[in-house]
């Protein structure tokens, strides 16, 4: 008896603190009830969703150093790797990803001004968009397993599709080899990232669709679109320091 | 700062929402299509060790567009900038010692 005496003044307020009802403004059904306000809890998504930003450069990083060290080793055997590469399919892919980084960034400001129609039609574009890189990546990937230079025991061993460079030099294939390896692991790594970032839009689509995202509530949005602008920002970098090594040689294909 | 302003919907507490101007966002996309275009044509010439340097200060050109504009860090909070800078001085610290050892190798 006096157990429950004792529950119920400490359950009342408690559920006033949740409830429109008592404390004078009504909290926005959007507001987390371990926040204060909106603003403390978009800042605490900024910060966190930056935090695992910054983890991913220093996730990315590893690789990028690998090809600098590498690169640095192997200057000519890179620059003449690289030429084998398609530097049309590669500069379009770019077009594609910084084309979606500005639908992106449309969506997010339909968030901001409170636009559904924005923010779904930019959406759909910005998983189109990914969905297009993806599909450039499959031809692309698809040549090089055609053309045998992906690394694996019949490396390079199309003559129609070994440059003079490496067949006069066969010493320098074990180095192409490194190349066409850090290649599929930094661009297929970043392309596992636009699956996941083209699922993230879909789901995000989906909250869109539902009418969450207000001006002053929309954070999920927001926070998706800092990691598709992040990996843009990756192939930014994949782009020159990949694709066109050996451009200057003319190309190959 | 020019090229943005708040709107007109406040949240409770003073929560400002930004709203970035349509021709900023497009002025910032004119600029990455034209240093891609930039970026590709540099490197069809022989600039030598100039290539690398050319290509990389024309992607880190790119990236802050990126970072500033689309990713709105111009207008976030001093610890989002101290948050994106240790990125950078991290991986600057990562790159820095790597090559101080393989650089320095064949000197002695």
């Amino acid at each position: 008896m006096s157990t429950s005496a004792h529950a119920a003044p400490v359950a009342a307020p408690h559920h006033g603190a949740h409830g429109d009802s008592g404390h004078g403004h009504a909290h926005h059904p959007g507001l987390a009830h371990h926040f204060d306000d909106l603003e403390q809890q978009k800042d605490s998504a900024v910060y966190g969703m930056w935090a695992f930003l910054v983890q991913e450069v220093m996730f990315f990083g590893g690789l990028f150093i690998a090809y600098i060290v590498y690169r640095n080793l192997y200057p000519d055997a890179f620059a003449h790797a690289s030429n084998l590469l398609n530097v049309p399919l590669g500069a379009t892919n770019t077009a594609i990803l910084l084309a979606s980084s500005l639908t992106m960034a449309l969506a997010v400001r339909g968030g901001a001004t409170g636009s559904k129609p924005t923010q779904l039609i930019m959406l759909v574009l910005t998983i189109v968009f990914g969905l297009a890189f993806l599909v450039v990546k499959y031809f692309e990937y698809a040549e090089k397993f055609e053309h045998h230079l992906v690394p694996g025991p019949t490396f390079m061993s199309d003559p129609a599709h070994v440059s003079p460079f490496f067949q006069a030099h066969p010493e320098e294939i074990p180095h192409a080899k490194i190349f066409f390896f850090l290649y599929f692991a930094m661009t297929g790594v970043h392309a596992a990232h636009m699956i996941v970032g083209a699922g993230l839009m879909a789901w995000i689509f989906l909250r869109a669709k539902k009418g969450e995202f207000v001006p002053e509530h929309h954070d999920a949005l927001e926070m998706s679109g800092l990691y598709w602008h992040f990996v843009d920002i990756v192939w930014i970098f994949l782009f020159p320091m990949i694709y066109l090594l050996g451009y200057h040689f003319g190309g190959h294909h | 700062m020019s090229g943005h302003d708040h709107s007109p919907a406040h949240g409770h507490g003073g929560h400002h929402v930004h709203v970035v101007s349509l021709k900023m966002y497009f002025t910032v996309i004119a600029l990455l299509f034209a240093l891609t275009f930039l970026t590709v044509w540099t490197a069809s010439m022989d600039l030598g060790a100039y290539n690398t340097i050319v290509a990389l200060l024309i992607a880190i050109t790119k990236a802050t567009l990126v970072v500033l504009i689309f990713m709105h860090v111009l207008w976030s909070k001093k610890i989002v900038w101290i948050m994106v800078g240790s990125s950078v001085v991290w991986f600057a610290i990562l790159v820095a010692f790597t090559m101080q050892d393989y650089l320095s190798r064949n000197l002695g």
